[in-house]
């Protein structure tokens, strides 16, 4: 289990792809946030987080995705989410995520009719 | 009725950023050599590290460290995580269900609750002399 943690965004017509790969807690989660804030200042406001490459997501990293959806909401924008594994798409609905933002299985389908 | 052997694995961990993976990773370990199935095993490895991140924020231990132990049954995993801290009342527990906390996306606070689904069992005794929570997983 690497302790590293990295994003790659790609941007498309109209949204934006952040893929992370490691362990998604409170530094790295605030490194999430910030990539998601420098999408957000180039125009997109529709961001799809893929977590095929990270497997463990602790509460404090999900507090700070809550905060991303926040401040893509107050902007118009949304969030979604794809490749989650069992437990973490779990998680995501426990803490109310779920209801703010859309869990897709692959990303073909998170980017349908964005 | 043949008496169960039990094998034990202990692990004292400092406070330090990332030392709840050192604890997730060995339980990780110990797991997969009883054969548990990998959705378990995440279950298993998010249940330690709340319990460890709750530790390090909340404790204020007086040694700087956390103590894992890990017991191995035929069928069960038993985790004891403990802090010798300031303890902790279950008065603390938030006010809000979990489905009402859900709905107002509140942000933190939500360890407990989450290591209670991920385990079977999650037992607490905590005093000021500090705390140690018990959490159980049966193999299915």
């Amino acid at each position: 289990m690497a302790t590293s943690f990295n994003v790659n965004t790609r941007t498309e017509d109209g949204y934006a792809v952040i893929e992370t790969d490691g362990y998604l807690n409170g530094p790295t989660g605030e490194r999430l946030a910030e990539t998601a804030k420098d999408l957000l200042n180039q125009g997109y406001n529709t961001l799809v987080i893929n977590l095929e490459k990270t497997r463990l997501v602790n509460s404090i990293g999900i507090s700070i995705l809550i905060e991303i959806i926040e401040f893509l909401q107050e902007h118009g924008g949304a969030l979604h989410f794809c490749h989650l594994t069992p437990v973490i798409e779990r998680t995501f609905k426990m803490m109310g995520l779920a209801q703010h933002a859309e869990i897709h299985p692959d990303e073909a389908s998170a980017t349908t009719n964005l | 009725m043949a008496e169960q052997v039990k094998r034990e694995v202990t692990l004292n961990i400092p406070i330090h950023p990332n030392m709840e993976l050192v604890a997730a990773h060995t339980a990780s370990i110990l797991a997969e050599i009883m054969e548990f199935e990998e959705n378990h095993i995440d279950e298993i490895q998010l249940a330690i590290i709340e319990t460890c991140i709750n530790a390090f924020e909340h404790s204020n231990s007086r040694d700087s460290k956390v103590t894992v132990t890990y017991v191995l049954t035929d069928n069960e995993l038993e985790l004891k995580i403990t802090d010798h801290g300031i303890g902790f009342g279950m008065d603390q527990a938030k006010l809000l269900t979990g489905e009402a906390r859900a709905r107002a996306m509140q942000k933190r606070g939500w360890g407990l609750e989450i290591i209670r689904e991920m385990m079977d069992e999650v037992g607490i005794d905590s005093s000021d002399e500090g705390t140690t929570i018990t959490m159980l997983k049966k193999r299915v």
